[in-house]
């Protein structure tokens, strides 16, 4: 099977695979089975269609951790211009898992802080999954500083299984760096909108997700602790993920429900990596509707609305 | 332990004498797991649950912790009726429901903090503490509203914050809102931090995951308790991730202090002591009453009265 499809694409993907088969003939010969081809493309599509209408919470994080799904980088490339990427935290080093920099979207001014995970192998490697590690969650303070500075708002991107859980990230202040970007983003006087574009992992993607709005793409996941890793502290096996995925509520549909994030960013049919194109269309239109809407909050009432909107989020009684 | 035919031909007094025999008897006597001296409790309780003679730091409960903490009068619970509720009907092998009812009966708390308006040595301040029985102290709703509350009341009262931290993260039974709690603890020490009032957060064994990624290491001044796991990832996720055995005292208050994530490493026994000095320092206070250290004082003899009956 195309390792493109994940496992409950199956039927998509043996439809997919006859239309391919069905091409190849008729390059072959000079027989018209266009309708065929039109008739199954259809089929596919519904097939689809009714696939996607009714994914557990374990497909959606599949489709989110998908090797083929668009990153920041395939985003910034298609929706903003003039990027100017910036690098290093100025104390220790350059974190390639986490992205950032300047850039236009229209005739705006910018500033674009994401994580960054790797395509093949040897990416991966050197953006470390999309890890970061403290260094990425300074640099990224720093270039927030700095579009306060100069009064350009912040598009944050997340997309990470976690801040990265390594020796060295540990002896340099893995805690204090996320906790310094939640101290910080809650009252730094320049917009900030959030976007889970893919995984949104724990406190290292909260790392650069306090803001003024959360939006979610529809087939992004947002949770605590990943299912695996939740699966197995309390089921005891990481076979359980699947049951831990939908225990967690961590689908935008669901945390949409929950009062957790403002707002779903549909994709296209299949998922954002079916057609990149129009979900960073889709994105685009998005972002600057949302920064239209914000730009007329003065920033005294943006930040007050931004602490209550930190300070409703929890369920308790009073007895 | 279960009754052999023999036992139960004792009558129960000695039946229940064979038993207490053989085990060391709860309340009274207990075991230094470091050094296995064995320690009467009341000694024990005198030294704050710090072994006298390893000075090794056994967990205490949070309640008794801030008892020890703050003076006899005056004390004021903050949030005190502030009760959690499973809205996600959250089910792993258990309920979640279920686990905070057991929860809830093994420690006689509402939730994982505790926090308190008082004084100490004559300085008023807002202190919490994290109670460790309670879920592995994890943060829920419940921990960050209480949290806020007494940031708040220490802002009401233009006093200083405190807490001491011993937990293993975010709960993951109210998932994405546990999350949430650490953004909203660390924006509610921003507003304290406007106000120009201090923070100082205690890290204690273990210090983990969310609690210390969020406002356990926003301290204006980080003190830990000696020997304290404190780390992002536990040690058992670096291992699996890095294949290598992590070095000796790793993620423990002396590696963070000699890494320059915290300010110093105090001995519970002087927690009253240095924080009000730092405390009356940061706030433009005279020095808080002097008191006769005796717990600390190693000169003295083990068996001497302490000069503060608190």
């Amino acid at each position: 099977m195309n390792l493109n499809f994940l496992e409950f694409e199956k039927p998509i993907a043996e439809l997919d695979a006859k239309i391919e088969e069905l091409r190849h003939i008729s390059d072959d010969t000079d027989i018209n089975i266009n309708d065929e081809i039109a008739h199954l493309q259809e089929k596919c599509q519904e097939k689809t269609r009714a696939i996607f209408s009714s994914l557990s919470a374990w497909q959606i994080s599949q489709l989110a951790r998908h090797p083929q799904r668009p990153y920041t980088l395939d985003y910034i490339e298609r929706i903003f211009t003039d990027f100017h990427e910036l690098h290093g935290d100025r104390t220790f080093g350059d974190d390639p898992a986490m992205v950032g920099g300047i850039a236009r979207l229209g005739s705006r001014s910018v500033m674009i802080i994401g994580q960054q995970k790797g395509r093949d192998i040897k990416e991966r490697t050197l953006r470390n999954f999309g890890m970061p590690r403290p260094e990425g969650y300074r640099k990224a303070l720093r270039l927030m500083r700095m579009a306060e500075r100069f009064k350009i708002p912040i598009l944050t991107f997340i997309d990470t299984p976690g801040a990265y859980p390594g020796l060295h990230a540990e002896e340099r202040g893995q805690s204090e760096a996320i906790a310094r970007n939640l101290y910080v983003m809650s009252n730094l006087k320049t917009p900030i909108l959030c976007t889970v574009i893919g995984e949104g992992g724990s406190g290292g993607a909260l790392g650069i997700g306090v803001g003024d709005k959360l939006s979610m793409l529809e087939y992004s996941t947002y949770s605590v602790i990943s299912p695996e890793g939740c699966a197995s502290i309390l089921w005891k096996s990481a076979e359980k993920a699947p049951e831990a995925a939908e225990a967690m509520n961590m689908t935008s549909q669901r945390l949409k429900e929950l009062g957790l994030i403002d707002m779903i960013i549909p994709e296209p049919l299949g998922g954002a990596h079916r057609d990149v194109d129009t979900m960073a269309n889709t994105l685009s239109t998005v972002l600057q509707e949302n920064l239209l809407e914000i730009e007329q909050i003065p920033i005294e009432e943006l930040l007050e609305t931004r602490y209550q909107r930190l300070m409703q989020f929890g369920n308790f009684e009073e007895v | 332990m279960s009754i052999t035919w023999f036992e139960k031909l004792l009558p129960a007094r000695i039946r229940t004498d064979s038993q207490t025999r053989r085990n060391v008897p709860e309340g009274v006597w207990s075991k230094c797991p470091v050094c296995q001296a064995v320690l009467y409790s009341p000694e024990l309780e005198r030294h704050q649950n710090v072994c006298p003679k390893c000075s090794h730091h056994i967990r205490i409960r949070a309640r008794k912790r801030l008892d020890n903490f703050f003076d006899p009068e005056p004390r004021e619970e903050i949030g005190k009726n502030l009760s959690p509720v499973d809205r996600l009907k959250f089910r792993d092998s258990k309920k979640y429901k279920d686990r905070l009812t057991q929860a809830q009966r093994a420690t006689n708390e509402k939730d994982a903090l505790i926090v308190i308006k008082g004084k100490v040595l004559g300085l008023p301040l807002v202190a919490g503490a994290f109670e460790f029985k309670f879920m592995g102290g994890s943060m829920g709703s419940v921990v960050g509203e209480k949290f806020v509350r007494g940031v708040n009341a220490a802002i009401a009262d233009n006093i200083p914050f405190v807490c001491f931290a011993s937990s293993g993260g975010a709960r993951m039974q109210e998932a994405l809102f546990s999350l949430m709690q650490m953004a909203k603890t660390s924006a509610a020490l921003n507003r304290l931090n406007q106000q120009g009032l201090p923070f100082v957060s205690v890290l204690t064994d273990p210090t983990m995951g969310g609690v210390s990624a969020s406002f356990a290491m926003l301290g204006d001044v980080n003190i830990a308790e000696p020997n304290a796991l404190i780390g992002f990832a536990g040690p058992r996720v670096i291992e699996q991730t890095v294949r290598q055995t992590l070095p000796e005292g790793f993620q423990r208050s002396e590696f963070l202090l000699k890494h320059g994530a915290i300010d110093m490493i105090i001995d519970r026994r002087d927690m009253r002591e240095q924080i009000s000095s730092i405390l009356a320092i940061l706030t433009h206070q005279a020095p808080p009453e002097k008191q006769v250290a005796m717990l600390t004082d190693k000169s003295q003899p083990e068996n001497s009265e302490p000069a503060v009956t608190n």
